[in-house]
């Protein structure tokens, strides 16, 4: 977080932000199940001005041979930004702050995928953030999540992720590059439908009751994203199938 | 996490919990003895060698000018990185570090930055041309559990005896590091829904679950991490901040305060 004269920058114009959002509002979000060919499952996903794709690949077999789990499926996540996505130039492969987000992002999925049903094999995630506006790792693991379920992985729930960040003293929802480079806190989760918390990670600075009301807003955050990766599931699947699914109005 | 336990062991730490116990006869929310060895590395420009239980962490900073970032011309700035060497567990590996090594050194990292805790603005030598750099280099010699917290503590202490090297340099006098905040990280795992602290490996490796919370002096929060492949219920977090704040404020008064 970048400490700027907080004066230089005002974030809220008549109540709203920058980009005219409520302080509790997400950005535009879009997304498109089963986008890539090869992949066993695949999701595109838009959040605001972030573009990221996502694949799954597996259950398969595990290479190298060594990293296999005798009872249960291990899970591999790889988070890759392209050297375009973002203002300067990114020195294309894993830095250290990939390796982080790719670790934590991994710990975000685990917990609902039913490894057991397939031991000595992988699933593999790759996800790659073409174009970064604050909030990847969200939109990521968002990705990531639908194209499990494309890929027809068993898994005991969905995931959903947002973060919450401080601007000028105030909590919002679903920072944007400005709020997030500018910003006081940025507040990242992940979690199942009913709560469970599966990513949780912070930097700035919150008092203990800010970090109450930004997980309560990241979570709500979360809630309505869930009902558009469903949406998008069951938008791709009705067609295929019967027409009997019911689709769940959203907003 | 990483490391392999034998079920007997396991069965005999899980029923101690049920009972409301640990197996080293600690509360679910102590820590264990901490003791803080500063300016041990007198080739240093500041360290400290932290014992947490048997778990030791090194932390060495040396200071070196250079370009500062662009984005920051004139702020000094601070490189952090973990070296898990082999002697300090059987799981550890030689070679560059894996992302357990990379986590940590960057959850440090976050405490000492976002706490705000060093000047940086005292450390701009020429704005946009040359500015301090601080390397802060984590040591782990004795992975006995929770070398997270020991490592944060290392840093903070060691960052508390350094002194910039400005003499070596030709940049006048040396100076002691402006150091505006003591960041602490708390760590705590989740298993059967007990709330453990300062977790020691036998108990890091049957939990799935951690949430380390770094606080600032004033009572704020500056960092988190949750980690592990497990879940936690918005109810623990907030129970986790709570005992976190209070375990930091303890350990800030005790060890590092003067």
């Amino acid at each position: 977080m970048i400490d700027m004269d907080e004066n230089d920058i005002s974030f809220f114009k008549d109540g709203l932000r920058l980009d005219g959002r409520r302080t509790d509002q997400l950005r535009p979000i879009k997304i498109e199940v089963g986008v890539l060919a090869r992949a066993d499952g695949s999701c595109y996903i838009e959040m605001g001005g972030n573009k990221v794709i996502a694949a799954v690949y597996g259950p398969r077999e595990v290479h190298p041979r060594h990293l296999q789990e005798v009872t249960r499926a291990i899970v591999r996540y790889r988070y890759n930004m392209a050297s375009f996505s973002v203002e300067e130039r990114k020195r294309p492969g894993p830095d250290r702050r990939s390796y982080e987000l790719s670790k934590v992002s991994r710990e975000a999925l685990e917990p609902v995928i039913l490894t057991s049903y397939f031991p000595r094999s992988v699933i593999d995630v790759f996800v790659e953030v073409l174009q970064a506006d604050a909030g990847t790792r969200t939109a990521g693991i968002n990705a990531a999540a639908v194209a499990l379920v494309d890929a027809g992985i068993p898994m005991k729930s969905m995931i959903s992720a947002c973060a919450a960040g401080k601007v000028a003293d105030t909590i919002v929802l679903d920072p944007m590059k400005e709020e997030d480079n500018f910003g006081q806190a940025d507040l990242p989760i992940a979690m199942t439908p009913n709560g469970d918390i599966t990513l949780l990670q912070m930097d700035g600075n919150l008092s203990p009751d800010e970090f109450h009301m930004a997980v309560e807003m990241a979570m709500k955050g979360a809630r309505d994203i869930y009902e558009i990766q469903r949406r998008a599931l069951v938008e791709k699947y009705s067609q295929l199938e019967a027409p009997t699914v019911e689709v769940k109005a959203c907003e | 996490m990483s490391s392999v336990i034998s079920e007997i062991r396991k069965d005999f730490i899980y029923n101690l919990i049920l009972k409301g116990e640990r197996a080293d006869g600690r509360n679910f929310d102590q820590y264990r003895e901490i003791s803080i060895e500063r300016d041990v590395i007198k080739k240093a420009e500041g360290s400290a060698l932290v014992k947490l239980g048997s778990s030791q962490v090194l932390v060495g900073i040396k200071m070196q000018p250079g370009e500062p970032f662009p984005d920051s011309p004139n702020r000094g700035v601070i490189i952090t990185n973990a070296e898990l060497v082999p002697l300090a567990s059987p799981t550890f590996e030689p070679g560059p570090p894996n992302e357990i090594g990379i986590e940590l050194a960057r959850v440090v990292d976050r405490g000492v930055r976002e706490s705000k805790a060093v000047d940086l603005e005292a450390l701009c030598i020429v704005p946009g041309k040359q500015v301090w750099i601080i390397f802060i280099d984590v040591h782990i010699l004795d992975d006995c559990g929770n070398i997270l917290d020991a490592a944060s503590l290392g840093a903070i202490a060691a960052l508390l005896t350094t002194k910039v090297p400005a003499s070596k340099f030709g940049l006048g006098d040396d100076f002691i590091l402006p150091v505006k905040d003591i960041p602490i990280a708390t760590t705590a795992i989740e298993f059967n829904d007990v709330l453990m602290f300062d977790p020691d490996v036998d108990e890091e490796t049957i939990a799935n679950t951690k949430l380390t919370v770094i606080t600032t002096a004033n009572g704020d929060i500056c960092g988190m991490q949750k980690s592990g492949t497990g879940v936690l219920k918005p109810e623990q977090i907030y129970r986790i901040v709570d005992i976190a704040c209070e375990k930091a404020k303890e350990i800030r008064e005790k060890f590092l305060e003067a």
